[in-house]
């Protein structure tokens, strides 16, 4: 009979975690949104005349085609992230795309049309300079890479290579060009900056060197950034200091002819800001009669103009003008990409692709129509949360009635009475629009969103998704649907800055509108900016916040709230000197009374030194403790806190005999991890230790031996889950650590670190795990109710949702009685990864960098977004929907059961009296 | 090498008892250690040291001295003094205006092989309201807590029972002497996936499974009528989902069992 019972267990439990979507329900609570990252080469695609394909290799070392119509992906190959995957050269010939990829260790070729891989060649070490086509009597066969010290020919159709040659040694000279004419020959162009520009010429049959040649060039210094070999073997650079071309015949000529531009019709008073020779060569075919084209365009600080200039005269071509505005909340252009095509009538024409600082992509033709635009900072997303929408205007109203203060019965009843008709009112027009709606087909009745009608659901389940990304631009994003709805680019951000973001005040408190507030620091010095705005309209607040001096060391949001709702943030800076922001009189008077109640620490992982401070009454701080971890042996990594929203529904776990063992819940721990300085696979370890954040007792204090990083944590209610690669067995190794108070509580109303003197129960077990991770975080949920789920984001691009039920170190090694009262699954070393547990189903999520979890209205229900290269958005349901009926839930049953248990309660009921009626008279 | 240590040893002790004995009157019998040959056994000592102040700006003072024995099992005891009748005063000051009562040892590593060596700058500090060691009748336990090398990373003081209720405490009974728990604590080594003992397990229970096959086979025999309904009762529950798929299959692997 036992085995009877743990064989149903086993069947319940998997059960109860078994969750995926149906087929029909696919895309209906997801989305998902696929970038590229920020362009470094882009070609269009000129091989056949209707072609719509722009193809682009990125600096997130993607290569991928866009559609030139509407800016969607055709195919995208996400390399290796990293140098080795790094993208150094692309080239185009017709319909086979060239990439060096790795710092010149590979080179492939793609087939554009479907984004197949032709071939694969590993190259020679030696770092790269460049590549090129090398074309003989019209037609292209061979590819040559140049590197440091040597070149080397490959032909087009397999790769394979043809010959490799020795550049001739010099010490000075650096070789950064190549170029090949059509006539066999393989130019080599190297310099010595500010001198002369050297010429190799090498015979394209059999690698032999034909001519060596010097020209003199003493204003140039890079060929790369500056020049550019156009027609037949003329190279042309740019001087932007003199504003003038020069250029050289490198088949007959051995000095340089200058030519001065004509920019002097483009009058603005305010002066260049950047002068760039763009595209010079690579035109499409059927320009062949105007030989060379030159767009140059010039920057300024409020609009920049884009012209055609012919190369041998310097002319500009007419018509072909265009201003593009700098919008500010773009930034200016970056890069431009250009596709040149002959109109109708023989005049020439083009588009361009304009990469904006913020990496926004924009297509415009000519007269600047806005094809499309793509935001490619959302490959970049650094940091995100989940804002509830605002309530609609007559929920507001209804809202703002409780919140004034009451001015007497009479007008209190007519305010009342307006805000019902009001309410009726919407009421009859929400009825009217059903009934209209009604009347169409279903697919055009499509609700667009936009930011005016905005409004919080019933179950609160859209949210407002605000994204910070590294490029300074913030994003709002629709959590129903994806569809951006402000953006925000902040121009003053540090290339290399840190961000937090802080939700001050939710709309939960109607007549202050809600407030974000984005803590921008330079990693560097250390100095901080605020940005403070409306999450829900990403407009900047009129509140002005503090002008922060000192470079900031912690940043620390209290559960304090000044008069109009707004959390208090303090920042402490390199003087132990704290900022309160907002800092009224209200919250100076709040802190002076609960100053002493303030603790806060601060992480130096450069010296190992976490310490802890109380504030004090004057806003200045004290130290009170402080541990040291030295760094010769050990370097802390990641310390992680408990999320501050998170709640926790049961104290403790019911055990098999019915007691309760009761779990400790510290708000203010911390988990540090730490990694060992010596690698070495057999004495590498990782240390995780427990610290109470405000008393800084080590509370628990573990070592996992020949273990390295990367670890990843995830720390909540009293656990913490972190997971290490496994040196010694060379696996992914999952350990959870519990914490319980034991079988009483020592203080069951409150919880404060500085009266817990009793150290917790610590339990530990490990797993294997059969994948790499790359980013996980916990289920959230309203009230903590439903059990918990960890998200993993694996590098397979899949989104895993596996039970923290699998995690318990109380998993029993030998199933017993109690053990099965608990509904404990019996250990097995092993967690597998089961195919249904992949809430992304077939949407692959690239490079998963983060996973953000917020609770929604429902409790079953839980918000997730994966962040990464790519943006993905579901909803998890970990105990499933317990609290939701079904979509295909059959009303007509069950009303019909009802009304017909009702009648049938009826007629008994009659025929029941008349039963008694019949008793009584007998 | 033998002979002489152990004469040493027996040195030592002489002049261990000596010292005890004299330090008996003033010290109640606890033995204060400040003896400089200790250092060659392995174990050498390092002050304690408290700070309790009315305007809680830290003055540390000499609490007592805390004798490390460093090994394989490393090992503390402490040697202290009674609170003075001015510093009784103070602390009772101090906890009735909420101050803290901090301690704070230096940065030490218990493995080194010379004493220059043990000793690193910096301090490790911890505190405790003082309201709770005046209530809990100066009863502390205090942890020391090493790395893996033997460096001290931290100290922890807690009291115990350790909250303030704001009882009375008389001077002279209850803050005389410091009754303190101490203990090092070395980092625990984090277990790994148990395969061993799974493995083993598994092989156990195929082997019982092979022993008596008859009393397996007769399980399902004897209960299929109560099987076979719940079964499809969860099919019938789960039709619409797949998890009757999953459930069908745990089922399966339980049978196998």
């Amino acid at each position: 009979m036992a085995k009877l019972i743990f064989l149903w267990l086993k069947c319940l439990v998997s059960c109860c975690i078994v969750e995926a979507v149906f087929e029909d329900q696919v895309g209906k609570f997801d989305w998902r949104q696929q970038y590229v990252g920020k362009i470094r080469f882009s070609h269009f695609d000129s091989h056949v005349q209707s072609s719509k394909k722009v193809l682009m290799a990125t600096e997130k070392n993607v290569f991928a085609a866009l559609n030139t119509r509407t800016g969607e992906l055709f195919w995208r190959h996400v390399d290796k992230t990293g140098p080795e995957g790094n993208i150094d050269a692309f080239l185009l010939h017709g319909q086979d795309a060239l990439l060096v990829v790795g710092n010149g260790r590979l080179l492939r070729s793609w087939d554009i049309s479907v984004g197949g891989l032709n071939w694969e060649v590993v190259l020679d070490s030696g770092s790269f300079q460049s590549a090129c086509l090398i074309g003989q009597q019209d037609t292209v066969k061979h590819v040559a890479v140049l590197k440091k010290t040597v070149i080397s020919v490959h032909y087009l159709s397999n790769g394979h290579q043809k010959w490799i040659e020795n550049l001739p040694e010099s010490e000075n000279i650096d070789y950064q060009a190549l170029y090949s004419g059509g006539n066999g020959e393989v130019y080599v162009l190297g310099i010595v900056p500010h001198s002369h520009i050297a010429i190799v010429v090498y015979s394209m049959e059999d690698g032999e060197i034909i001519k060596q040649t010097s020209v003199e060039a003493p204003w140039l210094s890079n060929i790369q950034t500056s020049c550019a070999v156009v027609g037949q073997g003329m190279i042309t650079c740019v001087d932007s200091l003199t504003m003038s071309l020069y250029t050289l015949d490198m088949h007959t000529q051995s000095k340089m002819t200058q030519i001065p531009l004509q920019v002097c019709s483009y009058t603005n008073s305010k002066p260049y800001t950047k002068a760039e020779l763009l595209i010079i060569s690579n035109l499409n075919h059927d320009l062949k009669h105007c030989d060379y084209l030159v767009i140059y365009y010039l920057g300024c600080n409020t609009a920049c103009s884009l012209s055609l200039f012919n190369a041998e005269t310097g002319r500009r071509l007419l018509d072909t003008t265009q201003f593009l505005s700098i919008d500010p909340n773009v930034g200016k252009p970056e890069s431009i990409y250009v596709q040149a095509f002959l109109k109708k009538d023989d005049s020439v024409s083009y588009r361009v692709l304009v990469q904006t600082e913020d990496h926004t992509l924009t297509f415009i033709h000519l007269p600047g129509r806005v094809m499309w635009t793509r935001e490619e900072a959302l490959s970049e997303v650094v940091t995100m949360e989940m804002v509830e929408l605002p309530l609609t205007g007559t929920q507001a109203e209804l809202e703002g009635e409780f919140g004034k203060k009451a001015d007497g019965l009479l007008s209190m009843v007519l305010k009342r009475l307006s805000s019902q008709l009001i309410l009726l009112q919407a009421w009859v027009s929400h009825l009217w629009k059903l009934f209209y709606d009604a009347r169409k087909p279903r697919s055009q009745v499509k609700n667009e969103i936009s930011i005016e009608n905005l409004s919080r659901d019933e179950f609160n389940l859209q949210k407002m998704m605000v994204m910070v990304t590294a490029s300074g631009k913030l994003f709002g994003i629709d959590s129903k649907t994806g569809s951006i709805l402000w953006k925000q680019y902040l121009n003053n951000v540090p290339s290399n800055a840190a961000f937090k973001l802080m939700v001050q005040r939710t709309t939960a408190h109607f007549p202050h509108p809600p407030q974000c507030t984005l803590l921008i620091k330079d990693k560097d010095t250390g100095l901080a900016t605020l940005h403070v705005f409306n999450p829900i309209f990403g407009k900047k607040s009129h509140i002005t916040p503090p002008a922060l001096t000192q470079p900031i060391l912690q940043s620390l949001m209290l559960p304090l709230m000044d008069q109009d709702y707004a959390k208090v943030l303090l920042l402490i800076d390199d003087q132990y000197k704290v900022t309160a922001f907002p800092s009224s009189k209200n919250v100076l008077q709040q802190l002076q009374e609960t100053a002493s109640f303030i603790f806060f620490y601060l992480m130096d992982s450069s010296q190992g030194r976490l310490s802890g401070y109380r504030l004090r009454m004057d806003l200045s701080t004290e130290q009170i403790w402080e541990v040291i971890i030295p760094t010769e042996i050990q370097k802390v990594v990641t310390v992680k806190g408990k999320r501050s929203n998170e709640h926790v529904h049961s104290q403790g776990r019911v055990m098999g005999d019915r007691s309760v063992l009761y779990k400790y819940l510290n708000p203010n721990l911390l988990a540090v991890v730490t990694e060992s300085t010596d690698v070495h696979q057999e004495r590498s370890f990782i240390g995780i230790l427990l610290i109470d954040g405000v008393t800084g007792r080590i509370i628990h204090e573990a070592v996992q031996r020949k273990a390295k990083g990367p670890v990843h944590v995830v720390h909540s209610e009293n656990w913490v889950v972190y997971e290490y690669w496994s040196t010694k067995s060379r696996r992914n190794e999952f350990s959870v650590i519990e914490l319980y108070e034991g079988m009483e509580l020592y203080n069951s109303t409150v919880f404060s670190s500085l009266d817990r003197p009793h150290a917790p129960h610590v339990l530990q077990q490990s797993y294997i795990f059969p994948s790499a991770i790359s980013a996980m975080e916990a289920t959230l949920t309203e009230k903590g109710i439903t059990s918990r789920h960890l998200l993993i984001g694996l590098p397979s691009g899949g989104i895993l949702s596996l039970p923290k039920m699998f995690l318990d170190p109380r998993r029993p090694e030998i199933v017993s009685e109690q053990s099965r009262e608990e509904n404990l699954i019996p250990y097995a070393p092993e967690l597998l990864i089961r195919t249904e547990w992949f809430i992304n189903y077939n949407q692959s999520v690239s490079r998963v960098r983060g996973i953000h979890t917020a609770p929604s209205g429902l409790e079953s229900t839980c918000l997730v977004v994966a962040y990464g290269l790519d943006i993905y958005q579901t909803r998890v349901y970990p105990s499933k929907q317990f609290d939701v009926l079904k979509d295909d839930y059959d009303y007509m049953l069950i009303s019909s059961v009802l009304f017909a248990l009702f009648f049938a309660t009826m007629i008994s009921k009659r025929l029941a009296e008349v039963k008694l009626l019949n008793r009584a008279w007998r | 090498m033998a002979l002489p240590l152990s004469s040493k040893i027996t040195i030592i002790f002489s002049i261990f008892t000596i010292l005890s004995t004299r330090f008996v009157s003033c010290n109640n019998g606890r033995r204060l250690n400040n003896d400089p040959l200790e250092a060659e056994f392995n174990s050498f000592s390092v002050p304690l040291e408290h700070s309790f102040e009315v305007d809680d700006v830290a003055n540390f003072e000499v609490r007592g001295a805390l004798v490390l024995k460093a090994g394989r099992e490393p090992s503390v005891s402490l040697a202290q003094q009674q609170l003075s009748e001015y510093d009784r005063a103070k602390l009772k000051e101090v906890a009735a205006v909420d101050g803290l009562y901090r301690i704070r040892v230096p940065r030490v590593l218990l493995q080194a092989d010379r004493q220059t060596e043990r000793l690193m700058d910096g301090h490790l500090t911890a505190f405790v309201r003082a309201c709770a060691m005046v209530e809990s009748h100066l009863s502390d336990v205090i942890t020391l807590h090493t790395d893996v090398a033997g460096h001290l990373i931290g100290v922890s003081i807690v009291t115990i029972p350790g909250a303030c209720r704001g009882s009375e405490v008389e001077d002279e009974v209850d803050l005389e002497a410091f009754n303190t728990t101490l203990s090092i604590m070395a980092p625990v080594n984090a277990p790994g996936p148990e395969t061993a003992l799974f493995l083993e397990r598994m092989e156990l229970e195929t082997e019982k499974k092979g022993k008596n096959p008859q009393e397996q086979k007769s399980f399902f025999a004897k209960y299929w009528m109560y099987i076979v309904p719940l079964v499809l009762f969860l099919m019938m529950s789960g039709a619409q989902d797949p998890s009757g798929g999953g459930a069908g299959g745990g089922a399966a692997n339980g049978g196998g069992r």
